[in-house]
């Protein structure tokens, strides 16, 4: 399968068949207590979050979701949240903090909502509050990109002490046909863009932004949702014993100097 | 006999006495009226007639808003193309042709120093320098102007001016985001003032980021502020966007900003503030 070129595994991890953030809570967490709102606008059902047992251990998770059916997408927004989506997350991960529980989030989306009553509200803000927040919180935070990390929009549920691939997922800090866009004024040149984009888990891996790399099941994670969620846990599970002794003075620190060493020049 | 000679010396044409205009006169991109582009520059690049803020380079910003006696810090920093990003036009050729064309070696400069007697560690973009994008260096330069306010107390203030993060140097560019965002929040608890000043166009991850996480977010006159590009949402929306869409007053409106300063103000404003937090 790692013949892929990087633009097939962009098509892989936007397949309509992945599994959405839902359906691992299925499998991680059947009793997943779904939260709503923000509290101060509105409820963004692109973003999901909520508590339940994962292997025994109360966690809190939150996803981005996209929908299956046309009335699905359009009701999750194709997964694309707006700021009310980022302050409920960041209103449920404080809660989390709160009462000492871990946090794992679960990365699947093409972008922040680009549209006028997302601006209005403060897109950007949103965002920039939950960079800021997330690097101060005092509980361990697991971030998975289960399939499209997609720029700021992704990286508002992503800043954590541990960020995971699936191995056909994908990050990037624009979407391939965009920047073709902006490179070739047309957008036939996605492939290539997603080439020079650097966008797979192996090149984050490389560029020192991501930690590990989950295989799929052969042919990719829509093949066998069981098998990718079970090979998920597994993993969730022993990186939360490798964080739960960590103080929270440390995690902190940790996790600021994880991001501080981020980057690539010369001087 | 004819009535008329041919004059043996052609009409000397008056080359030396014409008055060159080409280039003295723009027409303003704010009101259309043609404008003097000597009066611009007396202006601080604002049009006197209807305030049009044009863009300023980084430099002259910097000397607009500091006391003279100011030094340069992390100037060494460059970019390494470290994913030999070579899509239509190769990365490298525009890193290694623009610092001389723009006359600075990347999207941003730190300086330090004092403003208006107050001492200021200043953070300015150079929007001409691949559209202001942050990629690692920008990246590094602002966290580093963070830490060097964290480390001697002095008020922090960063004029941005970008079209966000930059697509050349991929996800290392949009980690740039987290990694600056982090260190501003350890300046916030340290309660060490930060001013964010946005000045058209401030869009992205830029915006996403430092830009609006200023104690005090303040702005220039119609300032293209916003996460999304206006063409983006066009296209996403399929919609002509109302006028004054993403403008600094329409930000003002909506809540983003704790004021519009004009460029001539901004000093002062600026001052006052920092004054009022930390005297």
């Amino acid at each position: 399968m790692d013949h892929l070129t990087a633009y097939q595994k962009v098509q892989l991890a936007r397949h309509p068949h992945r599994p959405y953030f839902l359906d691992y809570v299925e499998h991680l967490c059947p009793d997943f207590t779904e939260v709503h709102g923000d509290r101060k606008f509105a409820d963004d059902p692109a973003i999901v979050a909520g508590f339940g047992m994962l292997r025994g251990q109360p966690v809190c998770m939150i996803g981005h979701q996209k929908g299956r059916d046309t009335k699905q997408r359009q009701y999750r927004n194709f997964g694309m949240p707006k700021p009310e989506g980022y302050r409920k997350a960041l209103r449920v991960m404080k809660i989390a903090e709160k009462f000492t529980r871990p946090i794992l989030t679960f990365i699947d989306t093409p972008g922040a909502y680009p549209g006028i009553d997302a601006e209005e509200r403060g897109q950007a803000e949103a965002i920039a509050c939950n960079l800021r927040e997330m690097s101060q919180l005092r509980v361990p935070i697991i971030v998975t990109i289960t399939g499209e990390g997609g720029s700021g929009g992704a990286l508002a549920i992503g800043v954590g002490d541990r960020v995971n691939m699936l191995q056909y997922s994908i990050y990037s800090v624009i979407a391939p046909e965009s920047c073709s866009a902006i490179l070739w004024r047309d957008q036939q040149h996605a492939a290539e863009a997603a080439e020079a984009l650097k966008l797979t888990p192996e090149d984050l891996k490389q560029l020192h932004l991501i930690d590990e790399i989950i295989p799929e099941p052969e042919g990719g994670a829509q093949n066998d949702p069981a098998a990718i969620a079970k090979c998920l846990a597994s993993v969730l599970e022993r990186q939360l014993r490798e964080l739960q002794h960590a103080s929270p003075n440390d995690l902190v620190s940790c996790r600021h100097k994880k991001f501080r060493a981020m980057g690539a020049f010369g001087e | 006999m004819t009535w008329f000679k041919r004059e043996k010396k052609p009409i000397e044409a008056p080359d030396q006495r014409r008055i060159i205009t080409e280039g003295l006169w723009i027409k303003c991109n704010g009101c259309k009226d043609p404008l003097w582009k000597k009066d611009l520059e007396g202006n601080l690049q604002v049009c006197p007639k209807c305030n049009y803020h044009y863009k300023i380079s980084a430099y002259d910003r910097i000397n607009l808003l500091m006391d003279a006696g100011w030094t340069e810090h992390d100037s060494s920093l460059y970019s390494t193309d470290p994913l030999d990003f070579n899509a239509a036009k190769p990365y490298k050729e525009s890193l290694t042709s623009l610092p001389e064309k723009v006359g600075v070696r990347e999207a941003a400069v730190t300086v330090e120093g004092k403003m208006d007697g107050v001492p200021v560690v200043l953070s300015a973009m150079e929007y001409n320098f691949i559209g202001g994008s942050m990629g690692s260096v920008v990246g590094e330069k602002i966290t580093r102007a963070i830490e060097r306010s964290l480390d001697n107390g002095s008020a922090l203030v960063v004029v941005s001016s970008s079209g966000g993060a930059r697509m050349q140097e991929g996800a290392l560019s949009l980690m740039q985001m987290a990694k600056v965002s982090s260190a501003l929040a350890r300046l916030d608890q340290a309660r060490v003032p930060y001013i964010s000043v946005l000045t058209d166009p401030t869009t992205g991850g830029v915006t996403a980021s430092f830009a609006m996480l200023g104690d005090l977010n303040i702005a220039e006159p119609g300032a293209l502020i916003g996460f999304a590009g206006p063409r983006v949402i066009e296209q996403t929306i399929r919609q002509k966007l109302p006028a004054g869409f993403q403008r600094s007053e329409f930000l003002l409106q909506h809540g983003m900003l704790d004021a519009i300063v004009h460029r001539k103000d901004l000093k002062a404003f600026i001052t006052s503030s920092l004054k009022f937090f930390i005297a």
